[in-house]
């Protein structure tokens, strides 16, 4: 095995204002995403050797949205992780020496689908206790760590409100510098902490909403990057591990950490040469697509020790000006969660962090980044770790 | 890539309607197979890439089925060439030096929809969002796709009907013949002449015969370095080229496209050719695994893949090129036409018989003296498709 | 000749009663849950009159009900897989009729007696649906009751039938229908009820020489309490052996009714008592037992039965809740998409072990129990060798637990749970019958067998947790 460290870079990212987009369609947020990527990299369609993309039925999209002649595209899925698994293969085609520069690209639709917040619908051909994880809305499964999480440890139901909501606070401010983000208005600690129950323990303001949006990346070797930009970014790491439902099965499984995400962030440190993330790392995207996510990643991504995340939080530790900001763009729960897309999404903050061109979110001195993507159900997940650093 | 990725390992379910098995049975069939072939544990895959066009086989379904733990795994989707798409990236991941040992499966089970041909719910509809022309051709069911490019080609090489009914029925019974002699084929009958003749139209002029059946099914294969394989110390085989190309649905917009060849195919049939340093398939190439949703799609894509002249294809196929003693055996295994439709698994599932003909364990189906075969996969609508051509041969 | 060995009961958990806004009637009425039907409550009644008892003993099962979900398709095969019985038994559905209770039950007692059946089960279920606001309404309850035919330890034996007929449009359901319709009272009363009692009760004394003051208990079908009291009246039965008919908190529970009161009534019996039970429905059954000294060895805890179940109840806390359980209040915004179509029967065939049996597997290898079945054992990796072991009734807790309020369910917070079984299983399940304020992490629970997500024409169940039962017994036993 040889890592994937510097041997793939970042040449141009975008995204779409993400949001209710009644206004556009699959392909009409795919080619805004795109377009902004192939003008930050400063390269034109004809240049992209293969395509990557998220979703079912999309990989004649590109082609047909970019006029791309004929390159090959590959279709992945990886639920709520899809958009950094799509990213992840795409670097591996870079890493390969198959191709020269090659796009991954995705885009949500959500909002067709004629449902808000997140809501999943079932299939015939599951019965039994799938059909039933699958048949309802999302938050639920969720509540599941929050209330395990609170009993294992010793936390009271206050503690544990008043920390989910420290996090949703602190992501809604973040938003208010992200004139992409869906929301853009500070909440308080009152509002977070009376919202109406979603999937007890959790509320309104712990759950992100399933909206329109799309991202994509132009991945390129070094060698090839470096007579297209001076400021490329680097990949230092990816590491993929998926869950095969351990916790819908096996008492072993404690239900106050996600394994996946231990595996994954193990995998991209190593690559990347990491060995002590808080110190090494400048800015941390995580997936947040419920609070009590963001609490426990922090834990799994070793920037928190266990079962001490909800102190930091209560310092500031995450904040803007704290110790490692977290979800500088006002994460999922500002920026919502376009599902295909959002891992893309989460690794165009890092990138933007990374180069230096955050704006007013910009973190200081960013050397390494780290943006995280989970998608899957109770007892069940894909996580994706990808580190991304600057070029030496 | 030539040359460095090796297939260590196969297995494949049998096909047909296996109302007893889960699709977590049939992955555990197939996967269990392939991993006892490579002669390694599950706990030697470090990654996988699953093909399933089915919405609730969620990306946790092959590290369930085969407890493979926290292992990376990706679920991909390219509609019919969704297993070939999942053997591609197993293949760009290792050759990418990412991983060492990785493994490429798909399953798909159709007859849990109730249905056997693809009425509603078909895995190529375009979902929700698709309203106006996208809605229509997902409403069209794939026979129909590959019966407009046959009219147009009859057409356009002014083929007499008799004559391309001929060509057609000659490869329905080919392949029956040959699902006959496969263990895991879906169906094991061989049909007469005069059975698919008589037979009733699917899409004119493609009778049922003519057009294969949602199936159930799953295949799975050990994608490794060719350094690793040969400390594996069992058969292996070499992808020695791959190719890939999508459609931009040029087919429903552009009037210079002209149904009467399916461009994905021929690119990357060219891109595949290059890498392995083939110059002259029809004679470099000595078996054929292709894409038979219908035998009309078949047709064609001996033309596209070079292996008949232009406009020649029917004669070729008159003339026993493709059958088992002919110059190059195609679909020894019977083709879908015996095997069924899988999604998921069609890529790996046509793969297999390769990996079985080159690895000499194919049995009866045997073909002497084989050094390299083609397989030919595609995923698609009309106008516009993604097809996969892989050339795999002996370890040198 | 031929007895009963066994029996137990199941009474739904909520009640519509005094406690229940918008709800007028003084009585209470035990109602099913919205995931309950007459199937689910026959599961649980078997399950209750088969706790400990070796099942592949079973060889028939008769199902008594006015209410099973398909006019095609038994809804006994289904009752008798989800109570893990054999394959190779008789089962039947005996409906149409209030009294197709008595009436499987004489079946089955004929079968058993001629040695077509050794050990024969007969569940009566039934829930009726009134009109929202009818006197049906306020009279009728839901419940089921188990009983086990066979010959050999019998605890009461049958002495005599008596069986007389009535054509008559007194109460009934068009084909179709879902609510119970009536002709005019005094014509049901006169003609129907009172008439046909009459006459078993005649005939009963012609055929045995046997009358009322010769039994020791009691146990007399009526329509609601008044018109038990008008019977009770006009055939002079004592009041100290009449069998408390229960309409102040069960409710007239249909076909179920009768031998739901038999259950309560050998629940309640010495050794030797002589019971008779007169059930009514276009004609009337009169059936004699007598207990046997048996009847005596039989441990009253051994299972749940009528009083257990009637003891432990959650009040139903408005009238319109009922309503949206029944379909009867739609509370639909009508904003969401349409669900998808219903499950794959091939898939609920083949996985009828897991689904519908409930069964987890056991490795041979390393002897972890795990849920749902696997190929591969999740911890030692062992292939295909693995026992089935039935989680149901098996000690269990709840591990973890969320409250859906966007569910978009009847039962909002949708409550969803980790339970962990003693013997090491895990699944993930919804909860069912349950008080919000009273799930805690680690608190003891048990599975029953609900409805699950239906559509395309077929009834989909599967098993919910729900805390143990006792956890809702309002006043101590024994009251």
């Amino acid at each position: 095995m040889e890592s994937i460290r510097d041997r793939v870079a970042i040449i141009g990212m975008g995204t779409t204002k993400v949001g209710e987009r009644w206004e556009a369609g699959h392909e009409d947020l795919l080619f805004e995403a795109c377009s902004e990527a192939l003008a930050d990299a400063k390269i034109e369609p004809r240049d992209i050797d293969a395509g990557y993309v998220g979703g079912v039925s999309a990989t004649q999209t590109l082609n047909r949205v970019l006029k791309l002649d004929y390159i090959p595209v590959s279709g992945m899925e990886n639920a709520c992780s899809t958009g950094a698994d799509v990213f992840r293969n795409a670097a591996f085609a870079v890493a390969s020496g198959m191709y020269d520069i090659v796009i991954a690209a995705a885009a949500g639709k959500q909002k067709d689908a004629g449902t808000t917040g997140i809501d999943m619908a079932g299939d015939p051909s599951t019965v039994g206790m799938e059909a039933m994880v699958h048949n309802g809305s999302v938050p639920r499964h969720f509540g599941l760590y929050a209330t395990r999480y609170m009993h294992h440890y010793g936390y009271t139901f206050e503690q544990l409100k008043y920390t989910l909501a420290r996090i949703a606070v602190k992501n809604h401010h973040n938003g208010t510098l992200n004139p992409k983000a869906h929301f853009q208005k500070e909440i308080t600690m009152e509002d977070a902490i009376n919202a109406p129950f979603i999937a007890w323990p959790l509320g309104l303001y712990d759950c992100c909403a399933n909206i329109d949006g799309g991202a994509c990346a132009i991945l390129a070797r070094p060698e090839v990057a470096r007579r297209i930009r001076d400021d490329y970014v680097l990949v230092k790491g990816i590491g993929l591990s998926s869950g095969w439902r351990e916790g819908r099965m096996s008492q072993k499984y404690n239900f106050t950490m996600f394994p996946e995400n231990v595996a994954a962030a193990e995998q991209a440190y190593g690559q990347a040469g990491i060995k002590d993330p808080v110190a090494e790392l400048s800015h941390v995207q995580l997936h947040d697509a419920f609070t009590v996510n963001e609490l426990v990643d922090y834990e799994d991504v070793g920037i928190a020790p266990r079962g001490k995340a909800p102190h930091l939080v209560k310092e500031g530790y995450f904040e803007m000006d704290g110790k490692i900001p977290v979800n500088t763009d006002g994460g999922l729960k500002c920026t919502g969660h376009p599902v295909p897309a959002t891992g893309l999404k989460q690794l165009n903050e890092s990138y933007h962090q990374v180069q230096g061109t955050a704006g007013p979110r910009q973190v200081k001195n960013v050397r390494y980044s780290l943006a995280h993507s989970q998608g899957g159900l109770t007892g069940s997940f894909s996580s994706l770790v990808t580190i991304l650093g600057p070029r030496d | 890539m030539n040359g460095k990725v090796a297939i260590v390992g196969m297995g494949c379910s049998v096909a047909g309607v296996r109302s007893q098995c889960s699709q977590e049975d049939l992955l555990v069939e197939a996967g269990v197979a392939a991993i006892d072939a490579a002669g390694i544990t599950s706990a030697d895959i470090e990654a996988s890439w699953f093909g399933c066009t089915s919405v609730s086989a969620n990306h946790a379904l092959l590290n369930f089925s085969l407890k493979l733990g926290y292992t990376a795994m990706t679920k991909v989707s390219n509609a019919g060439a969704t297993g070939a798409d999942a053997l591609r990236a197993a293949y760009v991941a290792v050759a990418s030096g990412a991983y060492d040992i990785v493994l490429a499966a798909g399953v798909e089970k159709p007859t849990d929809g109730g249905y056997s041909d693809f009425a509603e719910g078909d895995p190529l509809s375009m979902g929700s969002s698709a309203v106006g022309a996208d809605a229509v051709v997902g409403e069209f069911r794939p026979p129909v796709h590959s019966a407009l490019y046959l009219t147009r080609y009859a057409n356009a090489f002014a083929v007499p009907p008799e004559r391309l009914r001929s060509a057609l029925t000659k490869l329905v019974t080919r392949s029956r013949r040959a699902g006959a002699r496969n263990p895991k084929a879906g169906f094991r009958t061989p049909v007469r002449e005069d059975e698919v003749t008589s037979s009733p139209l699917s899409v004119a002029p493609l009778t049922v015969l003519d057009c294969s059946q949602a199936l159930d099914g799953a295949a799975a294969a050990i994608v490794c370095s060719v350094a690793t394989a040969k400390r594996l110390r069992r058969r292996y085989i070499v992808v020695e080229g791959l190719g890939v190309a999508s459609g931009g649905l040029e087919g429903r917009v552009k009037q210079s496209y002209d149904y009467t060849s399916i461009p994905e195919t021929r690119i990357a049939a060219e891109r595949a050719y290059a890498m392995a340093g083939i110059t002259d398939p029809a004679q470099e190439i000595g078996h054929a695994q292709i894409f038979d949703l219908t035998t009309a799609a078949e047709l064609l894509a001996y033309e596209d893949l070079g292996l008949a002249p232009r406009g020649k294809a029917v004669e070729a196929v008159l003339n026993g090129d493709f059958e088992p003693e002919g110059r190059i055996p195609t679909n020894t295994d019977g083709g879908l036409l015996s095997n069924g439709y899988q999604a998921g698994a069609a890529g790996l599932r046509q793969l297999y018989e390769a990996y079985l003909q080159l690895t000499d364990r194919a049995g009866e189906r045997q073909i002497p003296d084989l050094r390299r075969s083609v397989v030919h996969t595609v995923g698609g609508a009309v106008g516009s498709f993604t097809a996969l051509v892989q050339v795999v041969g002996r370890p040198q | 000749m031929a007895g009963i060995t066994e029996f137990g009961a199941y009474v739904p958990i909520h009640r519509l009663g005094p406690g229940t806004e918008g709800w007028t009637a003084t009585a209470e009425r035990a109602v099913a849950n919205f995931d309950e039907d007459s199937i689910t409550m026959a599961v649980a009644a078997v399950g209750d009159c088969l706790k400990g008892m070796d099942r592949t003993a079973i060889d028939g099962l008769y199902l008594a009900s006015t209410t099973v979900p398909y006019e095609e398709k038994q809804g006994s095969t289904l009752v008798a897989v989800a109570s893990d019985l054999s394959d190779n038994i008789f089962t039947s559905d005996v409906g149409h009729s209030l009294r197709s209770g008595t009436l499987a039950l004489t079946m089955a007692l004929d079968a058993a007696s001629s040695g077509r059946v050794r050990n024969c089960v007969v569940v009566a279920s039934d829930s009726r649906l009134g009109p929202p606001g009818s006197a049906f309404e306020k009279t009728s309850g839901d419940g089921a009751a188990a009983i086990v035919v066979g010959s050999g330890g019998e605890l009461a034996v049958l002495e005599a039938t008596v069986s007389v007929s009535n054509e008559i449009m007194d109460v009934w359901r068009p084909s179709g229908d879902t609510t119970v319709r009536s002709w005019e009272e005094r014509f049901v009363q006169q003609e129907g009820y009172l008439d046909s009692v009459q006459k078993v009760v005649e005939q009963l004394a012609k055929k045995t020489g046997r009358t009322l003051d010769s039994f020791d208990r009691i146990v007399l079908f009526a329509p609601d309490a008044r018109r038990h009291a008008e019977a009770v009246k006009l055939l002079g039965i004592a009041r100290p052996k009449l069998q408390d008919p229960l309409f102040d908190r069960l409710g007239n529970t249909g076909a179920a009714f009768a031998l739901m009161q038999l259950v309560a009534a050998l629940e309640q019996a010495s050794p030797g008592e002589s019971i008779l039970v007169i059930n009514y429905g276009d004609g009337a059954d009169a059936l004699v037992f007598r207990t046997t000294a048996a009847l005596a060895e039989r441990r009253r805890d051994r299972n749940r039965g009528m009083r257990g179940h009637l003891e432990s109840k959650l009040t139903i806390p408005a009238y319109s809740e009922y309503l949206r359980w029944r379909g009867l209040l739609s509370e639909d915004s009508g904003v969401r998409r349409p669900n998808l179509s219903g499950p794959s029967a091939a898939a609920l065939h083949r996985e009828q072990d897991q689904v519908l049996r409930f069964y987890a597997v056991r490795c041979h290898q390393c002897g972890t129990v795990m849920y749902p079945p696997q190929r591969i054992c999740v911890d030692c990796r062992a292939r295909d060798q693995f026992d089935s072991v039935r989680l149901v009734g098996e000690p269990a807790k709840l591990f973890t637990y969320s409250m859906d309020y966007i569910a978009g369910t009847v039962d909002v917070p949708l409550v969803l749970t980790i339970v962990d079984w003693e013997n090491g299983a895990r699944a993930v399940l919804m909860m069912t019958d349950r008080d919000t304020e009273r799930i805690a992490v680690e608190m003891p629970v048990e599975v029953t067998f609900r409805l699950a997500r239906s559509g395309g024409g077929i009834k989909n169940y599967y098993w919910k947790a729900a805390p143990l039962r006792e956890l809702f017994v309002a006043e101590p036993a024994g009251v």
